[in-house]
């Protein structure tokens, strides 16, 4: 279920969350989201595009199915929140979508990895706009550390102890054809931002030496989700 | 994907396809930002944007003024008679005062065309031409594009009618750009004495090894074309810019090249009508057809701010080229 399954070997990166895993943890954080706020009475899921937002629908699903409840769901786009539009070429931002008041919700913000922390800052700022939630609770698939803001998260699948070299990408059945969390190698110099949805000329990584050793380290690893934080 | 390949909007020809499709694709989330109750991103947070307007404007002046607020952007305004162009300062020594201030994004509506590309040449700050004088006035081809595109799904294969004073007007000048770039027939339909010299230069030339767009035909009779117009674009008719009688009346030139109840029966069911604004009511078109639900003016006036948006945000989000920082 670890290193060198066959996601694996297609793709060259090493898989550090299957299907299964995944499904496991956004389980176990449904359940500990519910216990947690004593029930779904008053959550509202908000998820961070791109990603955090398909995930916000799964744990959505779930809640229901546990507890017979629907909650209201939302998606936030946070480029127009970012500490760094003036640095970067653009992307053009998504269109954010919450069709009901945040005021005195609690608010479960659902981003697929916690790196610098800054998104989630971003994030922050952008849900004060919409209203004055009761309070807000934040929910990740993978905590890979390397925070640059005091921010933690509430809920966390999985933590992962990382190089900041390395890209940890969650990949998502509706956007790139499977369920998994995989560890890339960065080349040098490279900047890593919000990748597009677009999937994916994939190559990379650790689990080989001797893929290393091919010399053929000029392929892109552009794409798919990288860890969604801003500039490094 | 992501960056627009110019550094200043003074033209439609500034504006490759693919710039013009990355405008409108981030105007989307900008209106949404719009119909929020806090209508206000940090976005572009200590960015100064000047609105330079040397001729009268409501919805241009104001539309840039709220897309900069709303994008936490400085905004000052100034022009007209309170400026020091009133005192008789030259626009190259106007510019070097801005670029001394360090702005970063200046919008100049002036009475000369080419008055914007003076700018460029004498500050650093990005420029948008919000109109120049005959010439060109590209942020409203852009809303106006966005709007067809929101109404009919694409610009391509649709049959567009411009329909008044093709010869005076910035906006046409454009617009017929802008149209035929995205693949839209264009009938410009007009009073010889308002057609310019040579029509078809509107256009926007194909592309090497591209197939020929629909070239631009140009009619006189408003009751010929006006069955088969998807979009029919009403111009103003400027009385500001027309210096010799063009036509006999606005009453007769009314009654030829205006929409009225009769030509609003005359059109295809699903064709909307636009205008820039100001409306002449009564010239252009009778108050049925300005107050009647095709008429989608005001929708143009709403993506206006949100075009205007997307436009800053690309041109000042985009790559960091030392100044804007």
């Amino acid at each position: 279920m670890d290193a060198g399954s066959t996601t694996g070997r297609e793709t060259g990166a090493r898989v550090l969350m299957d299907e299964a895993a995944l499904n496991r943890a956004l389980a176990r954080i449904t359940h500990e989201i519910l216990e947690a706020n004593k029930g779904a009475e008053g959550i509202a899921l908000i998820g961070v595009i791109t990603r955090g937002d398909l995930l916000a629908a799964k744990l959505a699903r779930l809640i229901e199915e546990i507890e017979g409840v629907k909650v209201p769901v939302g998606s936030l786009d946070i480029s127009l929140y970012r500490d760094d539009v003036t640095l970067r070429t653009s992307t053009p931002p998504y269109k954010t979508n919450i069709p009901f008041s945040l005021d005195g919700k609690v608010v479960i913000l659902v981003d697929d990895i916690l790196f610098t922390g800054r998104t989630v800052r971003a994030a922050l700022y952008a849900l004060m706009d919409f209203g004055r939630p009761a309070s807000i609770q934040l929910a990740v698939i993978v905590d890979r550390g390397h925070r640059e803001l005091p921010v933690r998260a509430d809920y966390v699948g999985k933590n992962i102890p990382s190089s900041s070299d390395e890209q940890i990408r969650l990949f998502l059945k509706e956007t790139d054809a499977r369920n998994s969390v995989e560890l890339w190698r960065r080349r040098p110099g490279e900047r890593i931002g919000a990748a597009p949805l677009d999937a994916v000329t994939v190559r990379v990584v650790a689990s080989s030496v001797a893929d290393e050793e091919d010399g053929e380290d000029s392929a892109a690893p552009a794409c798919g989700t990288t860890d969604t934080e801003q500039g490094r | 994907m992501g960056a627009l390949s110019c550094r200043h909007v003074l033209s439609m020809s500034d504006l490759s396809v693919d710039d013009i499709d990355l405008v409108l694709e981030t105007a989307t989330p900008f209106k949404e930002v719009n119909e929020r109750a806090i209508k206000k991103t940090p976005t572009l947070r200590g960015l100064t944007v000047v609105n330079f307007f040397l001729e009268a404007s409501t919805r241009t002046r104001t539309s840039f003024e709220i897309a900069a607020k709303r994008l936490s952007a400085d905004a000052i305004n100034f022009g007209g008679s309170a400026s020091a162009t009133a005192k008789g300062e030259s626009l190259v020594d106007t510019a070097q005062t801005l670029d001394a201030m360090n702005c970063d994004l200046v919008v100049i509506r002036h009475r000369y065309a080419g008055s914007p590309f003076i700018l460029t040449q004498n500050m650093r700050a990005h420029v948008i031409n919000g109109g120049d004088g005959k010439h060109q006035h590209p942020t409203q081809a852009l809303l106006d594009l966005y709007t067809i595109r929101e109404r009919f799904g694409a610009v391509k294969g649709l049959r567009v009618g411009v329909v008044g004073d093709i010869a005076h007007s910035r906006v046409c000048g454009s617009l017929v750009w802008g149209l035929t770039a995205l693949g839209a027939q264009v009938v410009l339909v007009a009073p010889p004495t308002l057609l310019p010299a040579c029509p078809k230069l509107l256009a926007c030339p194909a592309t090497p090894g591209e197939p020929e767009t629909a070239p631009v035909t140009v009619s006189s009779r408003l009751d010929d074309v006006l069955p088969e117009l998807d979009v029919v674009y009403m111009l103003r008719i400027q009385m500001e810019r027309i210096e010799q009688a063009p036509f006999p009346s606005l009453r007769e030139y009314a009654q030829l090249f205006g929409i009225n109840r009769r030509r609003l029966a005359a059109m295809k069911p699903e064709a909307i009508i636009m205008h820039p604004g100001p409306v002449n009511r009564g010239v252009e078109l009778t108050s049925d057809a300005v107050d009647t639900a095709r008429n989608l003016l005001l929708y143009q006036v709403n993506a206006g701010v949100a075009v205007r948006m997307a436009l800053m945000y690309l041109l000042l989000g985009g790559e960091d080229d030392g100044f804007a920082s």
